[in-house]
């Protein structure tokens, strides 16, 4: 079940910051222990950057979750941008087509609970990841 | 809207004759909303701008042609409202707060007119004028409001850049970068040319970069660290990583990210020592008297070769 939702813009670096201060909000709201908080705040930095950086910009969609008893928050990260052509080459530690450290989708996938990744070449792409308490 | 074209003198005249009165029911409309707000003004500033400004709308009501308050007719009013929304703006006020101060004149001025009457056609009219100049001077402050937030904005963005760069020399030939705050690429660039620049101009050989106030680090903060350490290491300076709190090191982890090329300390004391000893001195406590210890602690000279 879906108890709260928001959407935020990505367009700029600052546009980053300040997804990364939301996140921190919501997963304290939700409890969340400094380290998980950490590493979902982690996360969406990297995946907000991606939209910006290769998708040309795109949102972030907050829901916070509950599911038997549980709560937790999903994050679906959107853009328009070229897609990717090679997810699994993507989602490979040091894979990179731009200048990074090719970290950024493998290294989130491994800071959260639940990730999924679609896209469509020419059409855009999308990365839901979620967080348990 | 277009701006129309003002029944002569007839809301000037009104506005004239009733200036106390619309003043203190106007300086009430404002007060009695205060309390559910942080920013506030006290009451005798509060009344002094409104007296201020109800003198320039009078002023400007009599030579005006028209309500649109843009013409030069109303410049007066203009900056006026100009110079308040900048100082309510620089004081925290919200946008809404700011419109707020000119819509509440309107239920007093109301009033006003429909105490003093006179044919249903001229009430209407002068109603019609004053709501349409009070809606445009409302649009025109929150506007103005507006860009006096984004300037300030931008404004302390900028002295935030030139705030980042606080390298301090700790000891001859030992420098430090303590980072706070949120890494964004623009700062974290700054901060770290500030410290090449630095190593440069001191011929320093150990700069400890100290994370403790760094709330999250990600694979571009550590790209630009990593990329430091290596410029700092082919200038012939050692880099110590400090302050890396236990949620931040469990983070790096999981990112895959390998900071093993660099020398990390968990505190910037611990960083402190190691660049001491590195640079051949070490700190020993001083006897003040016999059996007698002071808290005091002293860099020693360096070790006879
Ligand atoms: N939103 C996106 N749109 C298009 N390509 C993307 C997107 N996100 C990631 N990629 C591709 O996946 C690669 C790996 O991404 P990532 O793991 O974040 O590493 P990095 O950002 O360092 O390149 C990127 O170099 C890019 O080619
Ligand atoms: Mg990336």
């Amino acid at each position: 079940m879906t108890s709260k939702t928001d959407t935020l813009e990505v367009h700029s670096s600052t546009d980053i910051v300040l997804i990364r201060q939301a996140v921190r909000k919501w997963t304290a709201e939700l409890g969340f222990s400094l380290v998980d908080q950490t590493k979902m705040i982690t996360a969406a930095s990297e995946l907000a950057r991606n939209a910006l950086e290769y998708g040309g910009g795109g949102e972030v969609r907050f829901e916070q979750l509950e599911k038997s008893g549980r709560r937790g928050l999903r994050l679906t990260f959107e853009d328009h941008g070229p897609g990717i052509p090679d997810i699994e080459q993507a989602l490979t530690d040091g894979f990179t087509t731009g200048q990074g450290m090719g970290l950024g989708l493998s290294g989130s996938r491994r800071l959260v609970n639940e990730f999924e990744i679609a896209s469509t070449v020419g059409e855009g792409t999308r990365v839901t990841i979620t967080r348990w308490k | 809207m277009s701006a129309q074209g003002l029944k002569k003198g007839r809301l000037a005249g009104i506005v004239g004759n009733h200036e106390a009165e619309i003043l203190a029911n106007w300086v009430g409309e404002q007060t009695a909303v205060k309390g559910r707000r942080g920013a506030s003004l006290n009451e005798s500033e509060l009344r002094a701008q409104c007296e201020a400004f109800l003198r320039a709308f009078r002023e400007s009501l009599n030579g005006a042609a028209s309500t649109d308050v843009e013409s030069n007719e109303w410049r007066a009013v203009r900056g006026m409202l100009d110079e308040l929304s900048r100082a309510r703006a620089a004081k925290g006020f919200s946008s809404s707060e700011m419109a707020f101060f000119v819509m509440s004149l309107k239920r007093p001025l109301f009033g006003l007119l429909r105490e003093i009457g006179g044919d249903a056609q001229s009430l209407a009219d002068t109603t019609w004028e004053a709501t349409e100049i009070l809606d445009r001077m409302a649009l025109f402050t929150t506007e103005v409001y507006q860009k006096a937030r984004e300037e300030i904005i931008a404004r302390q963005q900028e002295e935030m850049l030139e705030l980042s760069t606080p390298v301090v020399t700790l000891w001859k030939g030992i420098l430090a970068l303590p980072m706070i705050g949120t890494l964004d690429s623009a700062r974290t660039q700054t901060m770290m040319e500030s410290l090449l620049q630095t190593i440069l101009d001191t011929g320093s050989s150990i700069a400890i970069i100290d994370i403790t106030g760094v709330p999250t680090v990600d694979t571009l903060t550590a790209q630009h660290l990593l990329k430091t350490v290596t410029a700092a290491r082919l200038m012939g300076a050692e880099c110590i990583l400090s302050g890396i709190r236990p949620q931040i090191a469990q983070t790096i982890v999981h990112l895959g990210l390998d900071l093993g090329g660099m020398i990390t300390k968990a505190s910037l004391a611990d960083a402190f020592a190691v660049a001491l000893e590195r640079t051949g001195r070490t700190i020993v406590r001083v006897r003040t008297g016999p059996g007698r210890e002071s808290t005091a602690t002293a860099i020693g000279m360096d070790p006879p070769a």
